[in-house]
């Protein structure tokens, strides 16, 4: 059978022009809710969210711009959510 | 360019926004396409199955040169346990022509393609820019904002598909909530032409689709799909947001979960990764449409107006983002021919749609978004079909079990009487 594959080994089949200077999702770093944080880390296609150590993390190096992190987190532990710029983020060859 | 104004200017280069630009500019009329790609398609993702009949009424014979991969000849549908899998396989064995026919397609290629039509046709194709609000005079819609570049048009269409922040900033849309939609996860891996031939048994230019239901969403509402590309697989997972959390495996894991199945992996076996890719799909259906597709100097279409259905093993969206696309620009002409852009006037569309295959059929489903919360369907018939199998061709020379008695015993052990009754009912009221 086959092993798991990585989140991170999968994002680098893609090709992205990462925005280093703009990051198109803000999240709210007090957010405390387990149970809400737990289900981002779980949606995000990415495995972008992180919850260690009490505390919530998040980069949008990666980001496959899906959208799922906001509506799951309802306004929550995602604090604002938009596309990247023109050009920047994810660029599909396959879709 | 700020002094320019365009007869319309569209915002989103997927297959509804194309579509509309492409007939605008066969009617001579001035368009702007905008797309925050560095090209149309580079954002988009489906499953994918195109069912062509759209397409084919825009561009007669466009499946000729479109870069399609192969004519879906083959269904599969498999019920799936942790390591069991009950496969359906159907071919109808009639050659369909494009009024009725489906292939797969990889979104990337097609809507570079589309695009490169488009241009012929006239659109001014503008990619790389991000459109940030629409711009607002007396309560009407006149154009576009994109990081300080405002850009005027009679009539703004919005095609940004489903996470269409400018809809929602008119007001024409509500903030999705998680019930609402799914998130669709995937990978395009490649395999040779003929592996590919030989592991579903089609011959080339043909292929098969794959639709599952069980295991690799554990239950949760969704599914997983396979579709056959010319020489290479796509296979991803659907699962509705609002379920997320109700088990403790995360989307990305589904997918390996499904990609790991004894019944998936050999299919797979030997491939190379290509790309990863995830985009959510609107799955509310009918009574997810906005109210109003329209408001004074702007219309919307494609996903944007969730203009989807989602039939659980199914999904099924760019036809529907075709036609909407075609029927935005019929409007838009005959508003044009009046001179006069108001919602008034532009109510056509939302006429035009309601007469349309796009209403008939989401009206047809409509309760089919009730029957998919049933977790049952996900879980308990899987397992329950798993169970029924694996006693029919299981031989162990121990004392027999008659079939329907314990069909009906491993059902009694999951549901009662009155569960069940309510599960078909809820099943005839979505059919
Ligand atoms: C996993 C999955 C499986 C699916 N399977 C199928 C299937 O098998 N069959 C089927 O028929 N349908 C399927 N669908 C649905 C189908 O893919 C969609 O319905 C269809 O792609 C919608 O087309 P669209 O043009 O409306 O939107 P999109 O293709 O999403 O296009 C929207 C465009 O707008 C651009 N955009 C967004 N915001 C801005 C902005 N602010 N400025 C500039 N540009 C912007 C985007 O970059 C994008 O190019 C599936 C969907 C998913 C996610
Ligand atoms: S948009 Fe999608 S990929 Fe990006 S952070 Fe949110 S969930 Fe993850």
């Amino acid at each position: 059978m086959a092993k798991k594959v990585s989140v991170d080994d999968k994002l680098g089949y893609n090709v992205f022009h990462t925005d280093e200077s703009y990051a198109h999702i803000e999240i709210d770093k007090d957010y405390k809710n387990e149970e809400e944080i737990r289900k981002v880390v779980l949606a995000c296609p990415a495995g972008l969210y992180k919850y260690e150590n009490g505390e919530v993390t998040f980069s949008h190096e990666g980001c496959l711009e899906c959208g799922t992190c906001r509506v799951v987190s309802g306004g929550k532990v995602v604090k604002s959510w938009n596309h990247p710029y023109g050009g920047a983020g994810v660029t599909y060859m396959q879709g | 360019m700020s002094e320019e104004k365009f007869d319309a200017i569209v915002v989103g280069g997927g297959l509804a926004g194309l579509t509309a630009a492409y007939c605008l500019a066969q009617a001579e009329m001035e368009v702007l396409l905008i797309e925050r790609g560095d090209f149309c398609g580079s954002k988009n993702v489906t499953g994918g199955r195109i069912y062509t009949h759209s397409m084919e009424k825009l561009m007669p014979g466009f499946a000729k040169e479109a870069p399609l991969e192969r004519k879906i000849t083959k269904e599969r549908i498999a019920l799936m346990t942790e390591t069991g899998a009950l496969n359906i396989e159907y071919a109808s064995g009639k050659d369909d022509d494009d009024s009725t026919a489906s292939y797969s397609v990889l979104r990337s290629k097609f809507d570079k393609w589309f695009a490169e039509k488009a241009e012929e046709a006239g659109v001014m194709m503008v990619p790389g820019i991000r459109v940030d609000e629409c711009l607002i005079e007396d309560g009407k819609v006149v154009g576009i904002n994109a990081g300080g570049e405002e850009m005027y048009a009679d009539v703004v269409i919005l095609a940004d598909g489903v996470n269409s922040l400018l809809s929602q900033q008119l007001g024409l849309k509500k903030e999705l909530e998680p019930h609402q939609v799914a998130v669709g996860c995937k990978e395009v891996i490649q395999l040779d032409e003929e592996v590919i031939n030989q592991r579903f048994n089609v011959k080339n230019g043909e292929g098969t689709a794959v639709l599952v239901a069980g295991d690799p969403t554990l239950g949760n509402i969704g599914g997983g799909f396979l579709y056959t590309n010319k020489d290479s697989i796509s296979i991803g997972i659907v699962a509705t947001c609002s379920d997320i959390g109700r088990v403790d495996v995360s989307i990305p894991d589904m997918l390996e979960r499904f990609k790991n199945h004894p019944s998936v992996e050999p299919l797979i076996t030997g491939g190379v990764p290509l790309e990863y890719s995830a985009h959510l799909v609107p799955e509310g259906g009918f009574n997810m449409i906005p109210e109003k597709l329209y408001a004074d100097g702007v219309l919307i279409c494609g996903d944007a107006a969730a203009f989807v259905v989602n039939l659980g093993y199914a999904v099924r969206g760019m036809d529907f983002a075709v036609e909407s696309g075609r029927l935005a620009a019929e409007a838009v002409i005959k508003a044009k021919e009046a001179g006069d852009f108001s919602a008034r006037t532009l109510s056509l569309y939302q006429q035009l749609v309601e007469d349309s295959f796009i209403y008939t059929d989401m009206k047809q489903y409509r309760n089919f978004p009730k029957l998919l919360e049933r977790h049952e369907i996900f879980n308990d018939v899987p397992e329950i079909a798993d169970m029924i199998m694996d006693k029919l061709f299981r031989v162990d020379g121990r004392k027999p079990v008659s079939l329907p008695m314990f069909a009906v015993d491993e059902i009694a052990k999951r549901t009662t009487a009155q569960k069940l009754l309510d599960l078909v009912m809820v099943a005839l009221d979505a059919l």
